[in-house]
Formats: structure tokens, C-alpha cells, sequence
């Protein structure tokens, strides 16, 4: 297990849950980020933070703040790369 | 029923709902020919666009509603979404999707189709679907959502006959909505049953409303009781709670949410084929344009480009313009003096109105024309929302939202527009930051000022190519200068005055989209540069009146003018400029563009506008009356930072309602020019500067 703002550029996972406040947790929601999605870390803005990540078919940005609230089950290397293949 | 009966003749209410990016506008523009007025719309003063269109053999208005992921209410433009719906009398609604990225989409319309069943989903964007390898079988997501689904490429203006066909029989009841409906779980829905049930006949729909209440949205049934004229608070508020109590905490939580989200899952399956995601080339060009080095080099460089495309291009057309209304002036006033006006009268019409309008227009109309066009189309391809991406960081250590870097982009073109645009921002504190901050960036009717007192004071020898060159690099750091302040100001005010922490903040970075480069013409021209020159007209004739007044009535030996630069005079020493420049600010509070015409016109107390003619010219008469380096600086300084124009401080007391905060964006930019100004002035004024 491990969160959003910590999955390197490239990795992706499945989402466990949401932490945070009421707010937060809206927000993450009403953009796909509800238990079972599968995201992705596309890559990081000149500061490393926020970072874009692939949900549900789009590319959002989110700070690192935000992105730690999102519990993630990390999904190995080769599981991404036949995802990412499975074109 | 009455609203049956009517139904031959009424004009139809259809509203236009959509995620952001999901090429809404095309759509509604495609739809009612560009025709789009601005309004407010019950509930908040959030703007709604309208417009018309022929729906079958009817008149349709079409409310363009604020875009939104979903219609739960967390932010302004969903609740402005929401009310429309549910309480604004819309016969009908076209939900615009991406086909990009359906699922995300589908949430926003299963939740609109709970609340207004007569529907139809345009499916949007079916091009670059195609490209991307995207398949969406139509027919079976009509039969999924049970609601007409259109395909449509609106750029093209593809589908959207067919989505106005399909509406109008939707309206017309030869065509029946069966609209999908979100399984909550057993429980659930069993509570929303025994709801609705308490609830009655609504103006809303009953499902929909009883799990609004059932969420505890407090606001909602405020209005139900104002709307139905029922005591119902008293009435349902104990079922509701014992309702609230029996059900697993989890249900009404992220557990609605995740209901919505697991239907589109399910009807994305089934509908859609295709790799999800951003394909290679567009991520190369992303992390290009976002790197750690190249990303912060090609903001600047595109920011420098533009300029210079801005201030080479504008001279030239700058200089004709001029000569040919200057011309026009003087044959005007050659007809006025042939039709035997009183001299006095002549001289104030064009001397006074005409003369400041015309100075205007020529000044103003040729770098706006490059200017927002250019702007526009980095706009059009997907551009600023990457550059709010990479500034996002120093907006967070000012504790400011991410979407500010928006607004201020905004304002590079109109402050005023700026302001407006902070509606994006949801938290009330971040966006009054950003409301309060926008002037610290020049407006495209300050660039003038700025760029010739930069030519004339601080180019130099230069000439040519590499003169417009300088002049660009310089007025991109003055530009930073402005950025910086922003940054400065924005910490300041949410450490003091607008305590907080930053809220929670999620940008979508859309798909670079080829720009259409004939329309971002058409649209930035018409849409921008006309407006924006016309509300400059519309105050220049009449300031143009009235500094021809002060200067031609005299009080004792002086004129009205003269004693007002002699009062301001030694005030403005302190700060490195003299009466005359000061005033100039100050009658140049309706439009900031006519700042520099007034100057010289008090050196020349000509009594009118003077033309821009030659630069050296220009700097010769600057200096003879005194102006040094250090009175160039202050001015560019004091024109960067100062009182916001009329028309942004109008906006400013419309989007906080309070003349405090008004007050404050006044004080805050001119506090700033000023400070900044004393202290140039006490360093270089030693030195002869």
C-alpha cells in the first residue's frame, strides 16, 4: 500500500481510499477517484509539485497536498506496461 | 395543466451542461450563431450565457450553464447548475461530452439525467477520438443511457443538426426519454423510496431531491420550502434523521459517488474500445513544456516572443492609423468651422472629444489586434493551463489556489476580465486574493505606455530589429516584476488580512488541440479587441471633453488644469515624478491608454491631445522639462503599479459586494507604486539621475 504523492513518475495503482476533509475528498471524487480506479503519474511540473496524473481517461493535476490523501495498492512494473500495451 | 397547455407557443428552455473543455462553447455558439449575451440567472450572480435557436418549428433559448464534473454542489458554478435545472424552467437539457475520456463524462450525465430526463448526449470530439483509436458504439450507449445520444465534431459543426432533431422530438413527445437510473444499494434506495414518498409532488424531482435531502443538503431544502410554500423542514426533519441513522455511514458518502462512477464503469464496457490516456507524442510534448529546465525556458520565451511580435508588428500599422484619423480630424474640423460652429464649440469637439478617441484607437487598436489574437491562440491550443501547471508551486507557497495563475493570465488582457474570471476559483478566500491582486499585472491598455517609455528612456542607441528586441526582453522583466509583486501580495494577504491554508486543487490539463487559427481571429477580434476598444472609446471621447475643459477655463491667470498640476506638484516630487505626470494618472483613471497623451499635453499645455509623432522627439520633450532616468522609472513603475481603472474597480465591487475589499484593491497596487517609487527616487536622486 502507498499514496499518490508518492508513486514515481510512470508507476500506477488501484485506489484503496480517501482521506482528508470533506473538501478534498469531493473534489477527488467527483473527478473518478473513487475505490477501484487505476491511476497513473504522467509527469511532474518544474517544481515536482503537483504532479499530472491519467484519471479515468484524463490527465489532472494535483498537488502533492491533495495526492496524499488518495491511498493507493501500487501495481508492479509489468503490470502497468501490460496495461499501458493493452491498447 | 397549464404548462401543457402552453407548450405550442412557449419558447423552449434548453440548458447547455458539460465538464469543462469538452468544447462547450463551440457548441453553444455553433447552435445560436455566435449570438450569446450574458445574463444572471436565479440563484447567483455567477453569469450564465444565452442565446437562441430554431429547435424544430420552435424558438429555443439555450442557457449556456457554468462547466462542472458534477452537479452535487460544492462549488458556485455547480450550484448555479443545479438550480437552473431543477428550479430555472428548462424544458430540456444537451449534456456535451468528451469522447476522449467518456467515463469521467458519464458521471456529470447520469447525474444530470436524475434531474432533467429529457436529455440528449452529444457526444463531442469524435475526431480526435478516431485518432486516438477510440471506438464509441453510439447506438448501444443510446440504449445504455436511455436517452438520445448524438455524435457530433462540433468544430466541424458535425452532429449538431441531428442533436437539434433529436431535442426537438424529445420536446415534442414523439421521441420518449427512459433515462438510466444509478442503482444506490438496497438500503438506500429503500430510504429514498419512504423520502419521497414524505416528500411529495415537487418542483424538483422527487427521487433526486429525496437523496439530496437524505445527504443532509441543507441549502436544497431551504429552497424546496421557499419554491412548494410548505412547512417541510418541520415535516420531514425527523424522518430524515432516523433515515440518516439507519444507514451505514459509508452510503451517503464517497459511497454515492462511487455508485455514479461504477455505472459508467459498466457502460463504458460495453460501449466504448480503445486506449485510455494520452498517447507518446503528446506526452513528449507535455513534459517538454513542463520540464524541470525547459518547461520554465519556454514560458519565458514565449512570453518574450509574443511581445515582440507585439511591439514589431503594431508600429507600422501604429503610424498609419494615426496619420489617417489625424487626417480625418482635420477635414472634421474643417466642416465644423465650414458649418459655422462658435470656435469654442469646434475646438471642444475636436480638440477635445474626437482627438483623445482618435489618439485612442490608434494607439490601442494595432498591438490589441496582434496582441490578443496571439494570446487567444495559445489559449486555443491548450497552452495556459500548463503554465498554471508550473507556476502552480509558488502560487501554493503563497497559499493561494493554483487557478489564480489563470485570472492573472486573464489579466495581461483586461483587468477587469481578469477579475471576472476569478469566479473560477471555488474557495472565497483564494478568490478574493486573486481579485485583489489581478491589477498587479498591466493590462493590454497600460502595454502602450509602457513601451514607449522603455523606447524612448532605456533602449538607446539600439535601433531596428534589435531595438523592438530589447524593448521586448525589458518589458518581459517588467512583466516579471509584475508576477513577482503578485506573488508578494498574494503571501502578504494570506498571512494578514485573508488567513488560511491553501484549499484543495485539481486542474485538468486538456489535449493540445490544432489551433483554428481563422476562427481565433474572428473570435479575439470581435469578441476582445472590439469590446475591449469600444469601452476604451467610450470613455476617451468623454475624458477627451473633459480635459479640454480643465485646460481652456481659467481661474485668475492660470487655467483649471495648471492649478491642479501646481497642487499635485509637490506631493509627487516625492515619489519621483511631477504634478503633471500625476494628474495625468489620475484623469487617466477612466482608461488607462490616454496616461502618456496627457502628459504631454500638460508639457505643451496646448490645451489638446498632442500626437505621438517621433519618439526622440517625444524623449526631447521629456527631458526638457525635466525628466531623468529616475522619472522614466518612476512612471513605469507607477503606470505598472497603481489604482485599478474604473472599469476593474466596478468589477471588483460587483464580485466581493463590498466596498471594503474595493477599497483595498484600490489602496493595495497604488501602496505598492508608490513605496516603490519613494525608494527609486531616494536612491538615484543622489546621484543626478
Amino acid at each position: 500500500m502507498t499514496r499518490l504523492d508518492r508513486l514515481p513518475v510512470g508507476g500506477g495503482g488501484m485506489v484503496l481510499g480517501l482521506g482528508g476533509n470533506e473538501g478534498i475528498r469531493r473534489r477527488l471524487l467527483d473527478l473518478g477517484l473513487t475505490r477501484g480506479a487505476y491511476l497513473r503519474c504522467l509527469f511532474a511540473s518544474p517544481a515536482g509539485d503537483p504532479r499530472a496524473y491519467l484519471v479515468r481517461g484524463a490527465v489532472v493535476a494535483l498537488r502533492a497536498a491533495d495526492a496524499a490523501q488518495v491511498s493507493l495498492a501500487e501495481e508492479t512494473e509489468t503490470q502497468t506496461k501490460r496495461r499501458g500495451s493493452g491498447k | 395543466m397549464t404548462e401543457a397547455g402552453n407548450k405550442a407557443q412557449k419558447e423552449l428552455l434548453v440548458a447547455l451542461a458539460g465538464n469543462p473543455n469538452v468544447g462547450k462553447s463551440t457548441v453553444f455558439n455553433a447552435l445560436t450563431g455566435g449570438k450569446q449575451h450574458t445574463g444572471n440567472w436565479p440563484g447567483k450572480t455567477v453569469g450564465s450565457a444565452y442565446g437562441r435557436f430554431r429547435c424544430g418549428g420552435r424558438e429555443a433559448m439555450l442557457v449556456d450553464l457554468p462547466g462542472a464534473y458534477s452537479l452535487l454542489a460544492h462549488s458556485a458554478e455547480e450550484e448555479v447548475a443545479r438550480d437552473f435545472l431543477c428550479f430555472g424552467g428548462a424544458d430540456a437539457a444537451v449534456v456535451v461530452c468528451d469522447a476522449t475520456c467518456l467515463e469521467r463524462n458519464l458521471n456529470l450525465v447520469l447525474q444530470t439525467l436524475e434531474l432533467k430526463g429529457r436529455a440528449v448526449v452529444l457526444i463531442n470530439l469524435m475526431d480526435e477520438a478516431e485518432k486516438k483509436g477510440i471506438r464509441v458504439d453510439v447506438p448501444r450507449l443510446e440504449k445504455e443511457l436511455g436517452v438520445p445520444v448524438v455524435a457530433a465534431r462540433a468544430r466541424e459543426g458535425k452532429g449538431l443538426d441531428e442533436c437539434i432533431q433529436r431535442l426537438s422530438a424529445l420536446c415534442e413527445g414523439q421521441e420518449e426519454a427512459r433515462p438510466a437510473q444509478v442503482f444506490y444499494g438496497e438500503k438506500l434506495e429503500a430510504a429514498i423510496e419512504r423520502v419521497r414518498a414524505a416528500l411529495g409532488e415537487t418542483r424538483a424531482p422527487a427521487r433526486w431531491a429525496a437523496l439530496r435531502l437524505l445527504e443532509g443538503d441543507e441549502p436544497l431544502l431551504d429552497k424546496l420550502e421557499a419554491y412548494e410554500g410548505r412547512p417541510l423542514r418541520e415535516e420531514l426533519s425527523s424522518l430524515l434523521e432516523k433515515e440518516r441513522a439507519a444507514l451505514p455511514e459509508e452510503a451517503l458518502r464517497d459511497g454515492l459517488v462511487e455508485s455514479i462512477f461504477a455505472r459508467s464503469e459498466v457502460i463504458c464496457r460495453r460501449c466504448v474500445q480503445g486506449p485510455a490516456g494520452p498517447d507518446e507524442r503528446r506526452l513528449r510534448i507535455d513534459r517538454l513544456l513542463t520540464g524541470r529546465f525547459t518547461g520554465t525556458l519556454a514560458m519565458l520565451l514565449l512570453l518574450a516572443l509574443v511581445f515582440y511580435i507585439t511591439i514589431s508588428g503594431a508600429n507600422l500599422p501604429s503610424a498609419l492609423l494615426s496619420r489617417g484619423l489625424f487626417y480625418l480630424l482635420s477635414r472634421v474640423r474643417a466642416l465644423l468651422v465650414f458649418l459655422r460652429l462658435p470656435e469654442g464649440l469646434v475646438s471642444l469637439i475636436a480638440d477635445g472629444g474626437l482627438r483623445v478617441l482618435f489618439w485612442v484607437v490608434s494607439v490601442m487598436l494595432p498591438p490589441m489586434a496582434i496582441f490578443f489574437p496571439l494570446f487567444t491562440l495559445l489559449e486555443d491550443v491548450g497552452y495556459l493551463p500548463r503554465v498554471a501547471f508550473n507556476l502552480d508551486h509558488a502560487f501554493q507557497r503563497c497559499r493561494a489556489c493554483g487557478k489564480q495563475c489563470l485570472t492573472m493570465l486573464m489579466g495581461f488582457g483586461c483587468n477587469a476580465a481578469g477579475v471576472v474570471g476569478c469566479r473560477i476559483i471555488d474557495s472565497p478566500r483564494e478568490r478574493l486574493v486573486a481579485v485583489l491582486t489581478n491589477n498587479f499585472v498591466p493590462c493590454n491598455g497600460r502595454f502602450p505606455t509602457l513601451i514607449a517609455i522603455l523606447s524612448m528612456f532605456f533602449v538607446g542607441a539600439a535601433s531596428g530589429g534589435a531595438a523592438t528586441a530589447l524593448s521586448a526582453l525589458l518589458l518581459t522583466g517588467l512583466i516579471l516584476l509584475g508576477v513577482f509583486v503578485t506573488f508578494a501580495v498574494t503571501r502578504l494577504l494570506s498571512g494578514t488580512l485573508l488567513k488560511g491554508l491553501p484549499s484543495s486543487f485539481a486542474l485538468e490539463l486538456p489535449p493540445f488541440r490544432r489551433p483554428q487559427i481563422g476562427k481565433v481571429l474572428l473570435r479575439s477580434i470581435l469578441d476582445r479587441t472590439l469590446f475591449v476598444l469600444g469601452r476604451a472609446a467610450a470613455v476617451a471621447a468623454p475624458a477627451g471633453l473633459l480635459i479640454w475643459l480643465l485646460a481652456n477655463l481659467h481661474i485668475g491667470e492660470m487655467s483649471l488644469y495648471a492649478h491642479l498640476t501646481g497642487f499635485l506638484d509637490p506631493a509627487a516630487r516625492l515619489f519621483g515624478m511631477d504634478g503633471v505626470i500625476l494628474l495625468a494618472f489620475a484623469l487617466g483613471f477612466p482608461a488607462n491608454e490616454i496616461v502618456v497623451p496627457l502628459i504631454l499635453m500638460g508639457y505643451l499645455s496646448s490645451g489638446t491631445l498632442v500626437e505621438m509623432g517621433e519618439l526622440a522627439a517625444l524623449k526631447a520633450l521629456l527631458t526638457a522639462h525635466g525628466w531623468t532616468l529616475s522619472t522614466a522609472l518612476c512612471t513605469l513603475l507607477f503606470s505598472l503599479f497603481h489604482w485599478p481603472c474604473s472599469t476593474t474597480l466596478w468589477s471588483m465591487y460587483r464580485e466581493t459586494g463590498s466596498l471594503k475589499w474595493t477599497a483595498l484593491g484600490f489602496a493595495l497596487p497604488t501602496g505598492v507604486g508608490l513605496g516603490l517609487c519613494f525608494l527609486v527616487n531616494l536612491c538615484l536622486k543622489p546621484f543626478g539621475l
